[in-house]
């Protein structure tokens, strides 16, 4: 494994009124590596992963990327550093189509400027070609979409842009049994491909066959940092259950 | 990520399938409502008035009353789709109003030494008027979109304030006769002629075929699948009829003999024997045809517009794609200010003069013809075209029942419970359909 971690995570703080969702916590990702995140609901994934999305601004601690201290203010300043998200509310805009949802912010545009909307739906239907070959309503609302149409659209958008770092909050949270398995699929060519994923996950299972190391988190803090071989699964239900790590695992 | 139902495959698959007449031309069903709305009545107060209503001149009438509120319209479109109201716009048409009569009559002519009359004169209040309305409507802007001020309380407090800026300004005076060139954005005092308006249909249907076969050869272009070429055709040709047929209608609207007779004594001329005109089309008509041309391609082949549509069905998706929504606020509501100003042109060149009620409820009328027009209060969805009928359609209401000679308190009765009634007929419409 290279060296500087794609991405480092340290003592990221963030609370909401009196609530401290996120305390202190210290993960870090490597390239080709993907690091589960579990934890019960409540527990503080999905808002530490959003200090890094740019969703939220983070109250203490610091972001590095490849080393380097990074400011992340906002999504654009996050997407600048080719982090994409899969949010867990997917973040569509139920009245538009998949094509304007994917390149939404980043639109492509023809000479004059304007929105060039053949071109969006072309490349929209050579991403969903790999992705999800049934899809085929690409000019309706993706509000008329399945929850696993509307989730492989989510996905389409974040592995459209060349993303380096990507961040799966509950990616399957709506699919079944099949599209759990393409999700999975797709992880191992990203992670082939280098990139650095974060995943957050439910199923410890799930985590224990794609993830190389999780990090678990109870009440906004981060009981601990294990490497999946490590453990059993047990050891992982008894971190996010008890908040204690199992002896000498430790990663 | 599969799709357990393959059933959805062939939903837009190259049509193999047969299928019915009006099917194929694709039409937009929510836009053939309205007009089929618009034509019943029409009709009804055409049979009713024993034919007065669809005369040239009446339906001249028609179009020129609509314009004020359509202008606006079509910019509430924008506000509403973005979950926002701008219960404003009558009183800032009425400081716009204002500032260009007082521009036009006092100010520039103090700043600059011009005299009554100068052909500097109109141009200049104009853009003044459209400064100070853009402005307005930016700073409204700014409060809801940086300082999180609800937009129905900026708008409220605006309504209160900018009808009575307006007074101050003119120290509630009505300010008039307005400069001559001004009085030609009125209506009546300026149209294009029947060689002009001629013109202005051919250019129109020349642009629209254009535009339906460039839009059919991009998506050729990308191997989309497009409707069969007699549908296309169907399409362009209905559209073309319906210009051809506005425009006959408005020129066949004569100017009286008698305003002849003044036009051509003020040249110093002598009107010849058997000498007639006609009024063809309005030049607030055509800016409004201009503004809705504009503002649809801001709607739909923007990013501006894209992100409107965007933050309007999930702001936290726009916000979370890098949108900068307090921005995009800002700039809706400055183009809500822009087209109250231009409005106010329009309403106040018509009169001929400002007055300190001009624009009055047309807070109401233009939030009405917008949602009559289809735009959705819950965000996301609204269409420029719609906002226009909407707005026609309350105009042909009100002037109808007015011919007709129902009591002006039961006029407001009818068109509000019409406004109830749209919002029922779209919201059945859109669970029939499913469509959001
Ligand atoms: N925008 C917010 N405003 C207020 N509280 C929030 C916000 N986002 C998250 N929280 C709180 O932070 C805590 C962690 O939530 P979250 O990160 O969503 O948990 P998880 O993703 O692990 O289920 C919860 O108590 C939640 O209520
Ligand atoms: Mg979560």
């Amino acid at each position: 494994m290279a060296k500087t971690p794609l991405v480092e995570l340290n003592d990221i703080s963030i609370a909401f009124g009196g609530v401290q969702a996120v305390d202190n916590v210290t993960v870090d990702l490597y390239p080709g590596e993907v690091v589960g995140l579990l934890g019960h609901n409540g527990a503080g994934k999905s808002t530490l992963i959003k200090c890094l999305s740019g969703a939220y601004r983070m109250d203490s601690g610091e972001i590095r990327i490849n080393g380097e201290r990074a400011e992340i203010n906002n999504p654009r300043d996050a997407r600048a550093y080719n982090i994409e998200t899969i949010y867990q509310t997917l973040a569509l805009a139920d009245n538009l189509d998949a094509a304007s949802n994917l390149f939404l912010g980043r639109e492509l545009t023809t000479m004059t400027g304007l929105v060039d909307d053949g071109a969006m739906e072309s490349e929209t239907r050579k991403v969903m070609g790999r992705l999800n070959p049934y899809f085929q309503k690409f000019s309706s609302p993706v509000s008329a979409l399945s929850g696993g149409q509307r989730q492989s659209v989510a996905i389409a958008r974040a592995v459209y842009f060349n993303a380096r770092i990507l961040i799966m909050d509950e990616p399957t949270a709506a699919l079944g049994p099949q599209e759990t398995r393409m999700v999975a699929d797709l992880i191992q060519e990203l992670k082939k491909q280098n990139l650095g994923i974060f995943l957050i996950d439910h199923d410890v299972h799930q985590v224990k066959a794609l993830c190389d190391r999780a990090a678990v988190m109870k009440n906004g803090k981060l009981v601990g940092v294990v490497k999946v071989d490590d453990v059993t699964t047990d050891d992982l239900l008894g971190m996010i259950i008890a908040g204690k790590s199992p002896e000498g695992v430790a990663a | 990520m599969t799709d357990t139902a393959p059933n959805d495959a062939g939903d837009d698959q190259p049509k193999a399938r047969k299928r019915g007449f009006v099917a194929s031309l694709e039409l937009d069903m929510r836009l053939l409502g309205m007009i089929g709305a618009f034509i019943a009545i029409a009709l009804v107060f055409n049979i009713l008035t024993g034919g007065r209503f669809l005369t040239p001149r009446n339906v001249f009438n028609l179009t020129i009353q609509t314009v004020s509120v359509a202008i606006m319209a079509t910019g509430m479109v924008f506000v509403i789709v973005t979950r926002h109201i701008d219960l404003s716009v009558g009183s800032l048409l009425a400081t716009t109003s204002a500032v260009m009569a007082m521009l036009q009559t006092e100010w520039l002519l103090q700043i600059f030494g011009f005299s009554l009359g100068h052909p500097a004169l109109a141009w200049l209040a104009i853009l003044g008027g459209l400064f100070a309305g853009t402005l307005v409507g930016a700073v409204n802007g700014y409060l809801i979109g940086y300082l999180a001020i609800p937009a129905f309380i900026v708008t409220l407090g605006g309504l209160l304030i900018w009808r009575n800026v307006g007074w101050y300004l003119t120290n509630g005076q009505t300010i008039g006769p307005l400069d001559e060139t001004f009085q030609m954005f009125g209506g009546i005092s300026g149209t294009l002629g029947t060689t002009w308006s001629w013109v202005f249909a051919v250019v129109a249907s020349v642009a629209t075929l254009y535009a339906l076969w460039s839009a059919r050869r991009t998506k050729q272009g990308h191997g989309f699948p497009v409707k069969p070429l007699w549908a296309e055709s169907t399409v362009g040709a209905l559209i073309v009829a319906a210009i051809m047929g506005f425009i006959w209608l408005l020129t066949s609207y004569e100017i009286p003999q008698r305003v002849l007779e003044r036009d051509f004594e003020a040249r110093g001329e002598i009107l010849p024997e058997g000498y007639t005109a006609a009024y063809g089309l309005p030049i607030s008509v055509l800016l409004l045809i201009l503004v809705a041309l504009v503002m649809t391609i801001i709607a739909r082949r923007t990013r501006l517009g894209r992100y409107i549509f965007a933050t309007g069905g999930n702001p936290d998706a726009a916000e979370l794609s890098g949108i900068n929504t307090r921005l995009l606020t800002v700039k809706i509501f400055a183009i809500m200010g822009f087209l109250c100003a231009l409005s106010a042109v329009v309403a106040s060149a018509r009169l001929s003069f400002h007055s300190n009620d001009i624009g009055t409820l047309d807070e109401l009328r233009v939030i009405a013809a917008a949602v009559i027009g289809g735009t959705a209060l819950s965000g996301g969805i609204g269409t420029i075209y719609g906002a226009i009928l909407g707005a026609l359609i309350m105009q042909s209401l009100q002037s109808g029942m007015a011919m007709v000679g129902v009591d002006a308190p039961f006029q407001n009765i009818v068109v509000g419970a019409v406004l109830i009634l749209a919002v029922l007929i779209d919201i059945i419409y859109r669970k029939r359909t499913g469509d959001t």
